[in-house]
């Protein structure tokens, strides 16, 4: 067997979830190379071939997929992968877009989101926001998978010493450009591996209160986090939405403040190691899944919370 | 422009759901369905666009048993004009509704088609991209705003980062995020209406298409299931009990 990974990068770092689809790809079993795709992503080259377990880097370096656009990766990806017997890529919003253009123009079918290896035909994935787990089989030659990071523990990033060969494969569809972006930018840890998650959600009231999560994070190095009412109501960004629709994250520790624990939100934080509400509702469904609970107002516990751990960190 | 949207059954999004006891799948006997929460967000922008002038015919599409026809019926309340049954009992899966939506685009020949982003049953968030790779059209996934321009699309989409802009050449492929916009409600006179719009039935085989499962669904299980823990008096006990009991901080 032999297994392309595509790398999710942003042209100068890999993203840690790209160890974690390592790790998948180690649990199906054979050789594992790496597809970095981008543009001027010589470093995240580099990077790739010291991940632990890595046979071969291939470097496709082209302005078409500076932008990962997802027509353009399609179709290199399809060229690319399809002397392998399976092609593995995260499950987050670039490998989501261009994965199942890859699956259709193979004819094949995908499997969405695993988080589990069972063989190297069956995978476990959750299905209706995490209230079901499916084990699902797949009969096709070439398996085409995207992988929940947080299913899988990423493999070492350094050790390895993988050889790095450069792609002459330009797949320019045409059909598409990019026009611009707005990236939050942000110095705290990406929201997807931070050890420590806080989330605020409509019981924050405004925008300006999240400023005593903001207090809270910088005392625990932590991410911070939105339910979808929050973010709907235009108190944070998009990219904070935790849930079924949002990003999905399984912390050492998440901090749910003013979320009524909706199964959507559930869906995106449930594998927490250890869960902590705040909620002045002691019927709040979240307390049902927290590990510590506590009824209170979050304008005041909040900031009590930020002056105990200052103590004790 | 024509503009198609496709919709699917699911069950509704408030419904509890239950595993079956012999686990085959989700109980879904007597339970409440409704149209994905997605496909809502489609055919309100798509009712959007008509109300523009930019639309000016949009035909809703949905796959799956006779039942879907309630959706159908919905959307054409909502303000579509025309709607088409493929009729297909079982287990149709993603690669095999983006061939049979490609028989439809053939067919109609939209300027714009406009999906969901993901189903909330499947989670699968694949057929817009799968149907769009199938025509050789390029997509605007998980779009938060839509805006056509000329023989361009312009898609803003939620990414990972933050927010990314895309031009389209029309026609082009769409799926929806949950912010682009609100639906609005049926009205009782517009559901009455929609009762009257022409709504076509065919199969599969009519389309040419051949449904070939290549997943199977080996078992269902209930997830892991987390207990609640238990209450603190205050934040004191919290941070005592985050540090000494638990240890994750
Ligand atoms: C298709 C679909 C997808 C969805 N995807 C997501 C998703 O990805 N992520 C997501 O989060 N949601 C998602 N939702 C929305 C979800 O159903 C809920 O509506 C949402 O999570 C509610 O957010 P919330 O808990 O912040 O708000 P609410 O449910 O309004 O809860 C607010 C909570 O704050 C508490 N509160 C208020 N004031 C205070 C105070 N002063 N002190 C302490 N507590 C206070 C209240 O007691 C209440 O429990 C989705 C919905 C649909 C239909
Ligand atoms: C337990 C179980 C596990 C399954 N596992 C898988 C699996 O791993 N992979 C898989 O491919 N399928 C699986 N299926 C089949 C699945 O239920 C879907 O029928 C199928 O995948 C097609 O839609 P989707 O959910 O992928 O659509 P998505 O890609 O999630 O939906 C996106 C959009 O496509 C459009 N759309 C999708 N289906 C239709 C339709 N029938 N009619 C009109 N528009 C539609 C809608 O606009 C929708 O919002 C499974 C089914 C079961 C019961």
């Amino acid at each position: 067997m032999s297994i392309l990974v595509i790398a999710e990068h942003d042209n100068s770092s890999l993203k840690q979830a790209t160890l974690s689809v390592v790790a998948a790809a180690k649990a199906i079993g054979g050789d594992i190379d790496v597809l970095v795709a981008g543009e001027n992503c010589g470093a995240v080259a580099e990077a790739a071939a010291k991940a632990e377990g890595v046979a071969k880097v291939l470097v496709a370096d082209n302005a078409a997929y500076g932008h990962f656009l997802g027509e353009n990766l399609g179709e290199l990806v399809a060229e690319v992968g399809k002397g392998y017997s399976h092609i593995l890529s995260s499950a987050g919003t670039t490998g989501k877009d261009f994965m199942p253009r890859v699956a259709a123009l193979l004819d094949v079918a995908q499997v969405s989101d695993i988080i589990r290896v069972e063989s190297e035909d069956t995978f476990v994935r959750p299905i209706y926001a995490g209230n079901a787990i499916a084990t699902v089989k797949t009969s096709d030659s070439i398996k085409v998978v995207t992988v929940r990071p947080t299913g899988f523990d990423p493999v070492a990033a350094e050790g390895g010493s993988a050889s790095v060969e450069q792609v002459d494969v330009v797949k320019d569809a045409g059909l598409s450009s990019f026009v611009g972006e707005q990236k939050a930018e942000s110095d705290r840890p990406d929201l997807a591996s931070a050890g420590i998650v806080i989330s605020g959600g409509r019981g924050m009231q405004n925008g300006d209160n999240f400023k005593m999560l903001e207090q809270v994070a910088d005392v625990l190095g932590a991410g911070i986090g939105a339910s979808r009412a929050a973010v709907d109501a235009g108190f944070v960004p998009n990219d904070m939405q935790v849930g079924q629709t949002g990003k999905i994250v399984a912390p050492q520790l998440y901090i749910a403040v003013g979320i009524s624990g909706a199964i959507q939100h559930l869906a995106g934080m449930s594998d927490s190691k250890v869960i902590v509400a705040i909620n002045k509702d002691e019927e709040a469904p979240i307390f049902q899944v927290a590990d510590y609970g506590l009824v209170a107002d979050l304008f005041e516990a909040v900031p009590q919370l930020e002056e105990e751990l200052k103590k004790v960190l | 422009m024509k503009v198609l949207v496709a919709v699917k059954r699911v069950i509704d999004y408030n419904v509890k759901v239950r595993v079956k006891p012999d686990n085959t799948g989700v109980d879904l006997a007597n339970v409440k369905m409704a149209m994905n929460p997605f496909c809502e967000i489609a055919v309100e922008e798509a009712v959007r666009l008509k109300e523009k002038g930019i639309a000016n015919e949009i035909v809703v599409v949905s796959i799956g048993p006779k039942a879907c026809q309630e959706q159908i019926r919905t959307a054409l309340a909502l303000g579509a004009d025309r709607g088409i049954h493929i009729e297909a009992d079982g287990d149709v899966q993603s690669l095999d509704a983006a061939k049979l939506l490609k028989a439809v685009v053939e067919k109609e020949e939209p300027k714009l088609v406009i999906l969901g982003k993901q189903s909330i049953d499947s989670d699968n968030n694949q057929t817009g991209q799968m149907l769009a790779a199938l025509t050789g059209m390029g997509q605007g996934t998980f779009a938060s705003e839509v805006v056509v321009d000329g023989e361009k699309v312009n898609v803003t989409r939620e990414v990972d980062g933050g927010l990314m802009t895309l031009s389209l050449n029309l026609p082009a492929i769409v799926t929806t995020d949950l912010r682009l916009n609100e639906p609005r409600y049926a009205s009782l006179p517009n559901i009455m209406k929609a009762k009257k719009k022409p709504l076509d039935t065919m199969s599969p085989a009519d389309l040419g298409v051949e449904i070939a499962s290549r997943l199977t669904t080996l078992k269902v299980e209930a997830p892991a299931g987390r207990s609640a823990g238990v209450k603190v008096a205050d934040v004191a006990e919290l941070v005592d009990k985050l540090k000494n009991e638990a240890k994750v901080i």
